[in-house]
């Protein structure tokens, strides 16, 4: 056989278990959830039509929708600053020289091996009415206790403060890993020329650290739209849809309401802000390569 | 007295890095600290910079005691061996880092700034990233970062080690420039006896954490305190060789002629400079093993009894390897050192005077 030609064969049998994968599991479902949404939902003997838009249209009217989408922006800006900064912090004060910092480290780093549904089930117990955790305090300190996952008011909330208790501690490995990346002749340069712990931190500790803030920012923001394990446990989007996320409301359209249309409008419109949130943190981490 | 270091140590666990060095150096002296890698030397510097803690011993400053006081109330400033330049910030930034640290007014920076980059050459440069520099570029700006605090004292961890051999010898003499022009008070630490020899004025050389010898330049060439530096002084090294008894004293093979009469041959080495040494028509007989041609010098290898010795001669040699050789001197080069001990004698009183007083030739040959 030529040799050229025999090179291009070999280059692609080493591609392709990789790309029969991807095909099968994610481009191929991505070209039929498109495809999809432009159709009717198939009931009983009625095959799917071509309806062109009006799924689309339907979901610019759908008030669930919005809110669903709100509650994902909620969720995401509430808990992004506070993870990524408890993150931080916990990642300046395990990189010192201590006794135990490698227990600290472990404890902190916990609830990443966790899976989501156990976590989950443990803060079901912390979020009980009247017996979990929380309410036991309150009412040993004299205040009532409240229904905290049952109350619109306070269910995303709740869910909120997972999410930030479960991340924190693996944004933290990247930080460590970033802040031992940090040479510690820099470290000792910033001594001699006098600069206090926080102006260090923040003169040359945190734009140094700007690559990994990045990264975690726009991971943080797509976990956001992918994680919703928990839901099931502890709210099922509610009450009342006050703690309806997007993917959750995808799950409840494809598999409790069997409406795969609709579903597969929803999926579109997901992807789309994921790719929009990839493409924008490739643009971003980019122009910010020569820190490195 | 500006530096007063006394009886310093530091130990890690159970390694003993620097084990009881005391030295002092004067107002604008350029100190340098020298040692094969692992000698404590960096640790030494680290500890009069505050870096790292003492074990004991104490370290002053200006007539303060520093030994506890945290790096920036020492009144020093520092290279560091990689530059330490903050990555993200670009020249004009690095430089004034620490004058915005402390709060100097906006003006004042200005004006400093100014001053430094015109020294080093800098200008048209304030706006880059260290990243974009070269590396002699990246040392000046350390070197601007160190001056423009004008700390009295200025600390340097072989400052010049990654650069290469071309740039390393101008930004020598910039160094020593810039430090008689300025006044600093600097210590140096260097493993590279050329930096030592041309940069110092006083030369401390440490080996496993104890100083050997603390001296002027001249002294480490001419009057090695021992084996040890008389080794690691001068390229190519001292020739140092044991001696062999002879008829009536000491001499450099046995039975060979007598070049230290009445001197028991067991108890001393024979030590001369590679430069010292002469070919000429008669003397010590030697064979020749090699040579080296440097285009001003030739280095002619020889033995003598088993022993090399290199000879430093003029231009080019064209001496045939195997060719027997002879070799004079002046009695006045040779260095002797205790075979033992390996400490530099000076008073083998007998021996000594009679070299001295013997002519070159006749000792030789």
């Amino acid at each position: 056989m030529n040799p050229k030609i025999a090179r291009h064969v070999y280059g692609w049998l080493l591609f392709s278990p990789a790309a029969i994968f991807f095909i099968l599991f994610t481009h191929y479902p991505i070209v039929r959830s498109c495809v999809l949404s432009f159709f009717s939902n198939p009931r009983g003997s009625k095959p799917p039509r071509f309806v062109g838009l009006s799924n689309y249209d339907y979901l610019i009217h759908d008030p669930i929708f919005w809110q669903a989408l709100k509650n994902n922006l909620i969720y995401a800006f509430g808990t992004i600053p506070i993870t990524i900064s408890l993150a931080i912090v916990m990642a300046v004060w395990v990189n010192r020289r201590m006794p135990g910092r490698a227990f600290v480290r472990a404890a902190y780093f916990t609830p990443t091996i966790l899976p989501m549904i156990a976590i989950a089930n443990i803060w079901l117990f912390f979020y009980t009415p009247g017996v979990g955790l929380f309410d036991s305090i309150l009412n040993a300190l004299g205040y009532p206790g409240r229904n905290w996952l049952g109350n619109p008011d306070t269910a995303l909330l709740c869910l909120m403060v997972i999410a930030i208790w479960k991340d924190a501690g693996f944004f933290m490995i990247f930080y460590l890993a970033a802040l031992q990346g940090i040479p510690q002749d820099v470290v000792e340069a910033g001594k001699i020329e006098g600069a206090g712990r926080w102006y260090f931190f923040r003169r040359v500790t945190f734009p140094l650290l700007m690559p990994t803030t990045v990264f975690v920012v726009f991971n943080a923001l797509i976990n956001t739209f992918r994680i919703v394990d928990h839901i099931f446990i502890l709210t099922k989007g509610g009450p009342d849809n006050a703690t309806q996320l997007l993917l959750y409301y995808l799950f409840q359209n494809a598999f409790e309401f069997w409406d795969t249309a609709y579903a597969a409008t929803l999926t579109v419109v997901i992807m789309v802000i994921l790719m929009t949130l990839a493409l924008t943190q490739f643009k971003v981490l980019e122009r910010r390569t020569h820190y490195q | 007295m500006q530096i007063e270091i006394r009886d310093v140590r530091k130990d890690y666990g159970r390694v003993q890095a620097v084990r009881g060095v005391s030295f002092s150096v004067e107002e604008g002296q350029l100190l340098v600290i020298l040692g094969p890698s692992g000698c404590g030397k960096t640790t030494l510097l680290r500890l009069i910079a505050g870096l790292e803690p003492v074990t004991s011993g104490t370290i002053h400053i200006a007539g303060t005691d520093v030994t506890h006081l945290p790096p920036v109330k020492r009144n020093i400033s520092m290279v560091f061996q990689s530059y330490a330049l903050f990555p993200h910030l670009n020249v004009r930034e690095n430089i004034i880092f620490g004058l915005k640290v402390r709060k100097v007014p906006a003006d004042e920076i200005e004006r400093r700034l100014k001053r430094v980059v015109d020294l080093l050459g800098l200008s048209g440069r304030l706006d880059s990233k260290p990243g974009e520099l070269s590396g002699g570029m990246q040392q000046r700006v350390a070197l601007g970062r160190a001056i423009i605090a004008e700390k009295p004292v200025t600390l340097m961890d072989e400052p010049l080690s990654n650069l290469d051999a071309k740039l390393r010898n101008s930004m020598r003499r910039e160094i020593c420039s810039l430090q008689r022009r300025l006044g600093i008070t600097m210590i140096y630490v260097t493993h590279d006896q050329v930096e030592a020899m041309t940069m110092a004025d006083r030369i401390v050389l440490m080996r496993d954490g104890q100083i050997v010898q603390d001296d002027s330049p001249e002294n480490f060439y001419e009057r090695p305190a021992n084996t040890f530096v008389a080794r690691f002084i001068g390229t190519p090294p001292m020739n140092i060789v044991p001696l062999c008894p002879t008829q009536g004293g000491a001499a450099l093979e046995p039975g060979g002629r007598l070049l230290f009469p009445g001197m028991d041959p067991d108890r001393y080495l024979f030590g001369i400079r590679p430069e010292n040494l002469r070919l000429a028509e008669s003397g010590q007989p030697a064979m020749v093993t090699g040579r080296e041609y440097l285009g001003s010098d030739t280095f002619v290898s020889c033995e003598i009894h088993g022993q090399e010795v290199i000879v430093r001669t003029r231009g080019r040699r064209n001496i045939r390897e195997g060719t027997v050789v002879h070799l004079t001197w002046d009695p006045g080069d040779v260095n002797l050192f205790d075979a033992r001990t390996q400490e530099r004698v000076d008073s083998v009183v007998p021996a000594r005077k009679e070299g001295r007083e013997n002519p070159a030739g006749s000792i030789g040959g």
